[in-house]
């Protein structure tokens, strides 16, 4: 089978869907692979090593889409581009479904199986294929980057011989990928990291790494079975936006990453936010591309307002990783779609049914939704989970309390029982044993778990004490029956004790530090 | 000679020092000196017996415990370390054995015959518990001896009805004690021989219906038993050194007991009642396990090791099987130069005896401080580059959190899936002596390595270079 992957012909994109080393794997799947000349070189890829690498170049785009089975692709195509597209192709590329209504239409009416990149479903099985999330990752990374370029001071705190600096505060908007990614990128470069997120699950990954959770007094949870986040109720939405004023007065760089799928990024950051923040400070937009996430965001342009805030609308790609990341997760599908030998649409499977957006001349979206959530919302608010923990912890100090009541009163009654019949002997000995046991019971709890093989080995050898009942009952001549019982009692406890010690030493002397 | 109050003092001081040597235990840098106490402890309480009043024939004496130091001594240097849980077994049956023959010892005893009423009674009973005790203890220890060296299959014996029958047993045997304790003179040996023998084969019983994965819970709980024996001696005796020890012993087998079965989120009595792993688990409607098995060669895996910064070594049984503790630690210190931090977990139940691994571990000179409890690491999974299982199943089966079908749900695991990657080392596909399947080995973030985990280990050393 033929895999083609045309130039990017969109002036801005820098990416390329396949590298060097993607080719290799996609021979070893047993795909043949053309390439556009100088398709890589954006993503400083020379045709030398495309060849190299095995595949063959080819002189026009319009080739590779007129003769390939497959045609791997980064930006979407334009309508020019699907115009010179062949009937059957299997198309794998950013495709934006939602947005893209008329580029839908005209893939089905050309008859192309497309693939939305964009639109795997988020399920742990298609992780490796996720480029949303291998992309994203990069731009977390950048954003943190090119925002601390234009922020031109310090990110981390120091005290030197010159005086002191403070460290950089750094607000990232939005917990998935890219924020995760942003909030690890600041913190190692030693900003001091807040994270806003609607979701309160993901408060233990902001923690994680290294960020403060930031949350606003209303209880409402915007997780949703797609692991992406819903929009908020008027009052979260006015408690979030007094929130981020205050934050606003006091961060030095803001990154928003808040995106909802098929529709225009949320606008979270509105023109006052941008007057409270100090001259000097930097909002870096990762939503741009979906219409922005602050309000006086350009897209596709960096520039400072009035008031000295920059406002970064665009960011380098890293085209050279995220080619190679990129071109990983497409490797991946073809994996699962059976590589060459096997090659297969096979419209059942989870992941392809809901990627492939047209197919054999229909429109395949919105897809069905997915029938397994990211992580199961809870069903109760924490606040009334905790009223319900907090009834039930009194209620179950109530009943230990009643039962132990009971308990102690039954073996009071038994102990009296005892007293009454058994000689007074005996009751001497049974003291020192219940109290030995409550020793016993304290002392041991303390035992380090990592000496419970010494332990045992030790009380194995002082268990050994019952020689002394051997001891006891040896009679001077050894005929008597009870010396031989005492001999032998006293041979095999003495192995234990001899043994035990020995044995107990032998591996304590091994622990060392 | 010396007067019975100063035997009692010694006494009292050797229960202070036993007390003493088991709470040495508490930490690494005082349970040298805890074995210290111990000795002392014990030669103190031997000298005070032997001088005290109505000691004869000590020559007897001398002679058996000198053979047996020899033997205890050759038995305590020539073990392997990965043997520890068999001579820990074994010298658990030496006790039940001596408490037997001490029961024994004690009916015959003039004294005993001389005793009138309720004391007659009270002694005869304490006679009769002792022997219970100690032949169950006895038969007990050499069958968990077997499993664990391998000589009796270690898979569960059950058969229908064992509960009914070893209640009856038990019956059968109040009915002889009562009879024991009515009968004049020695005329109750019969009664006394009869009991032995149920006892023993309730001991032989008990062990085998456990599966091998229980066996801690086992040699704990014979640790345990073998306290109670010796008590029950000291009851025979009127003598408190005996009941003191005896107790500690046995709440402290007890304890570890509780300990392992809470490591394994199992109820005491079903342990001890058998049949983990042999009854089918609920069937369909087991959780599906989605995804693929993947594999690498050992290359690959030191390519993954020289790249990752924090590492955590799980390792289980296979380790001890395989005796992969010494390269294991050679892999360690290369990648410990390297700059790298490299950790070991350890499962409460790994292995076959409470702080197995511990023990093997530290034989192979790891220091102590970089092994680490399941609760204290597993925080730090998720800031784990690599975490690689070797020789361990069941202790790392994510099933146990989130499939309620699983039979080992809600056992406390170490959450290796939670690492960036998860290198398991294993012989093949098999399933871990729970006889669950195991998840994690499906996981996208987990790849296998498969074959003799000493021999890979050794291997991935070979491509560490640095």
């Amino acid at each position: 089978m033929k895999v083609g992957i045309p130039a990017e012909i969109t002036p801005n994109e820098l990416r390329v869907a396949a590298t060097p080393k993607t080719v290799k794997r996609l021979q070893k799947q047993g795909f043949t692979v053309y390439i556009e000349r100088h398709a890589g070189l954006k993503a400083n890829f020379s045709d030398k090593d495309f060849e190299e690498a095995g595949a063959t170049l080819v002189n026009s785009a319009k080739e590779i889409y007129s003769q390939s089975d497959i045609v791997l692709k980064v930006k979407e195509p334009t309508l020019a581009e699907v115009e010179q597209m062949r009937e059957g192709l299997v198309l794998l590329s950013y495709l934006w479904p939602a947005q893209n209504q008329d580029l839908l239409k005209k893939l089905a009416d050309k008859k192309v199986n497309a693939v939305a990149m964009d639109a795997i479903p988020r399920i742990s099985r298609a992780q490796k294929m996720d480029v949303l999330s291998s992309m994203a990752n990069i731009a977390g990374y950048r954003a943190v980057i090119e925002g601390s370029f234009y922020f031109g001071r310090f990110l981390n705190g120091q005290i030197t011989a010159a005086g002191k600096v403070e460290p950089a505060k750094v607000l990232v908007i939005g917990a998935g990928v890219a924020g995760l990614a942003a909030i690890g990128a600041a913190n190692s470069l030693g900003a001091i990291v807040r994270a806003f997120d609607t979701r309160k699950e993901v408060a233990e990954q902001i923690a994680s790494m290294g960020a403060t959770f930031l949350t606003v007094e209303i209880e409402e949870d915007g997780a949703t079975s797609s692991g992406y986040s819903k929009e908020m109720s008027k009052e979260f939405i006015e408690a979030e936006m007094a929130l981020f004023k205050a934050q606003a007065e006091e961060v030095d760089i803001i990154i928003t990453t808040a995106q909802i799928p098929g529709r225009p990024a949320p606008k979270l950051i509105l023109d006052y936010h941008v007057a409270a923040m100090k001259p000097g400070s930097v909002i870096v937009d990762l939503a741009a591309s979906s219409g922005g996430n602050c309000v006086l965001t350009k897209p596709n342009e960096i520039y400072t307002t009035d008031n000295g805030v920059t406002i970064v609308g665009k960011l380098s790609q890293l085209p050279t990783q995220a080619s190679q990341l990129y071109g990983n997760n497409l490797c991946h599908l073809l994996d699962d779609m059976g590589k060459a030998a096997n090659f297969k649409i096979d419209m059942n499977d989870a992941v392809v049914s809901r990627a492939m957006v047209t197919y054999n001349g229909a429109i395949n979206w919105p897809p069905q939704p997915l029938p397994v959530t990211a992580a199961a919302p809870k069903k109760e608010t924490a606040a009334e989970a905790k009223e319900k923990a907090v009834v039930s912890e009194a209620e179950k100090i109530k009943k230990q309390a009643a039962s132990m009541a009971m308990r102690l009163t039954l073996i009071g009654a038994l102990l009296l029982l005892l007293g009454q019949f058994a000689p007074a002997e005996f009751m001497q000995h049974f003291t020192v044993f219940v109290l030995s046991v409550f020793i016993g019971w304290q002392v041991i709890w303390n035992v380090s778990h990592s000496l419970h093989t010494p332990l045992m080995a030790v009380t194995n050898a002082i268990s050994g004490i019952i020689i002394v009942g051997g001891l006891l009952q040896t009679k001077s001549e050894f005929s008597n029956a009870m010396t031989l019982l005492a001999f032998s009692a006293i041979l095999v406890a003495s192995i234990n004790i001899v043994g035990g010690f020995v044995v107990t030493r032998r591996m304590l002397n091994m622990f060392k530090k | 000679m010396i007067v019975n109050n100063i035997q009692t003092a010694a006494y009292l001081f050797a229960s202070i020092l036993f007390i003493l040597s088991l709470g040495s235990l508490s930490s690494q840098e005082s349970a040298k000196r805890g074995v210290m106490y111990g000795i002392i402890g014990m030669l103190i309480a031997i000298l005070a017996t032997v001088m005290g009043a109505g000691v004869e024939g000590h020559v007897y004496i001398i002679a058996a415990i000198a053979i047996a130091s020899v033997i205890g001594v050759l038995l305590a240097r020539r073990v392997e370390m990965t043997s520890m849980p068999q001579l820990v077994a074994i010298l658990h049956s030496f006790v039940g054995l001596a408490a037997v023959l001490v029961g024994f010892g004690s009916y015959l005893d003039p004294h005993t015959q001389a005793l009138q009423g309720t004391e007659r009674t009270i002694h005869l009973v304490e006679v009769f518990v002792g022997v219970f005790i100690g032949a169950l203890t006895f038969t007990g220890s050499i069958i968990a001896w077997g499993k664990l060296e391998g000589k009796v299959r270690s898979k569960p014996l059950l058969y229908p009805g064992r509960h009914a029958v070893n209640i009856i047993l038990v019956i059968v045997s109040i009915v002889l004690g009562v009879l024991f304790a009515k009968a004049d003179g020695i005329d109750g040996m019969m009664y006394l021989y009869l009991m032995t023998a149920i006892s023993s084969f309730i001991g032989v019983m008990l062990v085998m219906a456990i599966g091998g994965a229980d066996m801690p819970v086992v040699v704990s709980m014979l640790n345990s038993y073998s306290g109670w024996a010796a008590s029950a001696a000291g009851f025979m005796l009127g003598n408190d050194l005996l009941i003191v020890t005896g107790a500690l012993v046995g709440s402290s087998g007890a304890i570890l007991s509780i300990i392992m079965c809470e490591a394994m989120n199992r109820s005491f009595f079903s342990v001890i009642l058998g049949g983990f792993g042999a009854a089918p688990a609920a069937a369909g409607d087991a959780k599906a396990i989605e995804g693929e098995v993947t594999a690498l060669n050992h290359e690959e895996v030191a390519a993954l090791l020289k790249e990752a910064k924090s590492l955590v070594i799980v390792p289980g049984y296979g380790m001890a099987v395989a005796k992969a503790q010494y390269p294991i630690y050679e892999m360690v210190q290369v990648l410990r130069k390297a700059g790298k931090t490299v950790r070991f977990a350890i499962h409460p139940v790994a292995g076959r005896l409470p702080g197995h691994m511990n023990v093997l571990l530290a034989e192979a000179n790891v220091p102590y401080d970089i092994v680490l409890e399941m609760d204290e690491i597993n925080d730090d999974m998720p800031d784990t580059d690599v975490v690689m299982v070797i020789g361990a199943n069941d202790v790392v089966n994510p099933g146990a959190q989130d499939d309620p079908t699983s039979p080992i749900y809600g056992m406390p695991v170490i959450e290796a899936w939670k690492a960036e990657k998860v290198i398991v080392m294993k012989r093949s596909m098999s399933v871990g002596y729970a006889g669950v399947e195991n998840p994690l080995f499906y996981k996208p973030n987990t790849e296998m390595l498969y074959g003799d985990a000493k021999e890979s280990v050794q291997k991935i050393l070979g491509f560490l270079k640095f």
